[in-house]
């Protein structure tokens, strides 16, 4: 309760700030430069993210050889934080009091963000287009000055429940979730989409925690509820093994699985490639490695792009392309801004992107935002795993 | 009943993955009378080092029989380095070692073999399922391997004079050091012996939970709950309280008290039967005169 007030006060403060006209308002901007902050892991556990930050850095290094944005050069601050939450909040506030950007651009990692979630908003600085599927980001009432990029969580569940109402009507449904927020974005996404119809599709729900060895007993009770067609919010381990016992315990629902479990390498090989085949999952981007993107123009561009300026980066690697169509994301907005380049109009610009359609992102997938909807992506298209890759299939889903 | 049967066999198999590891755990604690917190991480390590050489062309057998003895000599080595130093430190310098150890172990794992989940082959075979799926090969297999392992330290113990000065080296080590044992030798031949066990278990469990550096941070928790219920000090204790807190943690969240409490009906069992009966269900209550 004390929570709430709290964050609608807040609200409140900030759009008041909003309609306050921009003059002094220009940190990090002179007539030559705006200043962008960024905290991403390029040491640590997760430093394989780092290429993140490389393809952004890249990607301004383009727009300044091209002559910047409205005459000014993009100075593009990047700063390693070890995926560690702790060092996330010490670089920023360096960033912002001492370095003074403008705005902080893609950060990376939910916990990472989160940290710096009340800071940001207290302090009126832009969170633009972090790098997290979580659903909160996207809260323009509570946390006005954040917004997230990819499709969230939430998002993605939607169109699970979408794809599950028009295939598989009046089956049973299952859903097993990590007991966690990234599990419970994918209830609730469920819950906005079947509504009052949620019981009774979904029959059987499950959880399992982080920390269990095996999920193997889930399953089992799975099975056992005569579900015909399974969700999973699981990370690469969990999911991999929700697949190896399904398998060979011979249940065969149709499964959805959690993008976040999609690689190939992290789930799909440990389970086993040919235990796998018709497990169900979504994607927005192009993947760099898929044929039949070989010869697309949208991915050419991004071909180009890295053999200039990231002669050595990994062509394979769907870390570079997301940087690049995020970083594109970033350009557009600070065009439209024009020569206000006020923390409120960043924001204002960053909540009217009409219909922006990034060469990296799949046909029918594109970036847009309203001052009420700060999800900037909302359209996947279902792709299916058959044993060697995966394959796309039916038409894009679009979540709102 | 079919479903019954199935939750029942997944836990039995989840539960002797506790038991490989509970034994990893016995075996230090009847050696040096310490128990181990970096047993996990160590074994761990062990598993990467066999799938290092797996994918380096060595036979499956050959690669376990390298690890393990390359684990036994990394195992007695540790003890000679770290622990010999703190012999005369309080038992609370030691636990800050082993500490220090497990978060070492899983970083240096990370940092050599990075955090991406691997596949790790399972010697028994793939194949189909066996008993109308309630058994894989492997978990029979490894089940197997567990009660060899079991049976090997229970007559290493009971039967054997290097055991039986081993137990008295930890139990009372003045003494022991007065009748001819020595004591130092003994203290790494356990630490030896552990590290060995411990690898073995890590490459029975990798194949169900998969290789990554935190793989033994949840099985662990289990391992040590299976090894108090069982008796610390008893090898048949530790192999039948693994299993047990696998089919009590299985059954519970089945049918009791669902996924979200399994963990913590679990533990509290073990906490009444620790109540009724301190030294484990199979423990012996042991009384030194000082």
């Amino acid at each position: 309760m004390k929570r709430r007030t709290v964050l609608t006060g807040l609200g409140g403060i900030a759009a008041s700030a909003m309609v306050r006209p921009a003059a002094a308002a220009t940190v990090g901007v002179t007539k030559t430069e705006i200043k962008i902050g960024n905290t991403i892991p390029y040491s640590g556990n997760a430093s394989s993210y780092g290429v993140i930050g490389k393809a952004d850095a890249a990607y301004f290094q383009m727009i300044n050889d091209q002559g910047g944005i409205n005459g000014r050069k993009i100075n593009f601050i990047t700063l390693d934080d070890g995926y560690a939450p702790a060092k996330t909040v010490e670089q920023v506030r360096r960033l912002v009091e001492q370095d003074e950007v403008a705005l902080l651009f893609n950060s990376l990692g939910t916990a990472n963000n989160t940290a710096i979630h009340k800071y940001m908003n207290t302090k009126k600085v832009p969170q633009l287009f972090v790098s997290t599927g979580a659903d909160k980001w996207g809260d323009p009432k509570g946390f006005p000055w954040t917004m997230g990029w990819q499709p969230s969580y939430r998002t993605e569940a939607q169109i699970y429940a979408k794809a599950i109402l028009e295939n598989y009507a009046g089956k049973k449904c299952a859903l097993i979730y990590q007991n966690d927020d990234f599990g419970k974005d994918y209830l609730g996404g469920l819950q906005d989409a079947l509504g009052k119809d949620f019981e009774k599709h979904f029959t059987k729900l499950i959880t399992y925690e982080a920390t269990d060895p095996t999920v193997d007993s889930q399953v089992v009770a799975l099975k056992d509820s005569g579900a015909e067609v399974m969700v999973s919010a699981a990370i690469p381990k969990f999911s991999a093994q929700i697949i190896r016992k399904a398998y060979d315990i011979g249940w065969k629902p149709v499964h959805y699985m959690s993008n976040v479990s999609a690689s190939v390498g992290a789930t799909i090989n440990p389970a086993g490639p040919e235990k796998a085949v018709g497990v169900i999952t979504s994607a927005y981007q192009k993947d760099p490695t898929d044929p039949e993107w070989a010869n697309d123009p949208g991915m050419n561009e991004w071909r180009a792009f890295m053999k200039k300026y990231i002669p050595d980066g990994d062509l394979a690697d769907g870390g570079y392309s997301f940087g690049f169509g995020v970083s594109m994301t970033m350009v557009q907005v600070l065009k439209q801004c024009g020569d206000d380049l006020s923390r409120e109009n960043i924001m204002k610009q960053a909540a009217n992107i009409k219909r922006l359609d990034v060469p990296v992102l799949l046909p029918g997938v594109y970036v847009s935002t309203t001052p009420d909807n700060f999800h900037p992506i909302r359209q996947m298209q279902l792709t299916r795993w058959t044993g060697k890759t995966y394959e796309r299939f039916g038409k894009v889903i679009d979540a709102t | 009943m079919d479903a019954f049967l199935h939750q029942l066999f997944s836990g039995i198999a989840t539960g002797g993955i506790y038991a490989s590891v509970a034994l990893a755990l016995v075996m230090i604690y009847q050696a040096t009378h310490h128990v181990n917190f970096a047993q996990g991480e160590m074994a761990m390590l062990s598993t990467y080092v066999a799938l290092t050489l797996i994918q380096a062309g060595v036979p499956y057998w050959i690669a376990f029989v390298l690890t393990v003895g390359a684990s036994m000599i990394v195992g007695i080595g540790i003890q000679w380095l770290v622990l010999r130093p703190l012999e005369k430190a309080p038992v609370l310098a030691s636990v800050g070692v082993f500490i220090g150890m497990l978060l070492m172990f899983n970083s240096v794992a990370g940092w050599i073999f990075s955090y991406t989940l691997k596949p790790f082959p399972s010697p028994f075979g793939e194949g189909p399922p066996m008993l109308n799926g309630l058994f894989s090969r492997h978990e029979l297999g490894s089940t197997g391997v567990t009660l060899l392992v079991l049976t090997a330290v229970w007559a290493f113990f009971r039967f054997t004079r290097l055991g039986l000065a081993m137990r008295a080296a930890a139990f009372n080590p003045i003494s022991s050091r007065l009748v001819g044992v020595p004591v130092a030798k003994m203290l790494a031949l356990g630490w030896g012996l552990a590290a060995g066990i411990g690898a073995v278990a890590g490459m029975m469990v990798a194949p169900v939970v998969f290789l990554d550096p935190n793989m033994m941070a949840g099985v662990l928790l289990y391992a040590f709950a299976g090894a108090l219920l069982g008796g610390i000090t008893n090898p048949l204790g530790a192999v039948v309280g693994g299993l047990l807190v696998g089919v009590i943690e299985n059954l519970g969240g089945a049918y009791v008290v669902g996924t979200e409490l399994k963990l913590s009906m679990a533990l509290v069992i073990i906490v009444v039967v620790l109540v009724v009966k301190p030294s484990g269900l199979f423990g012996k209550t042991l009384a030194s005169r000082v």
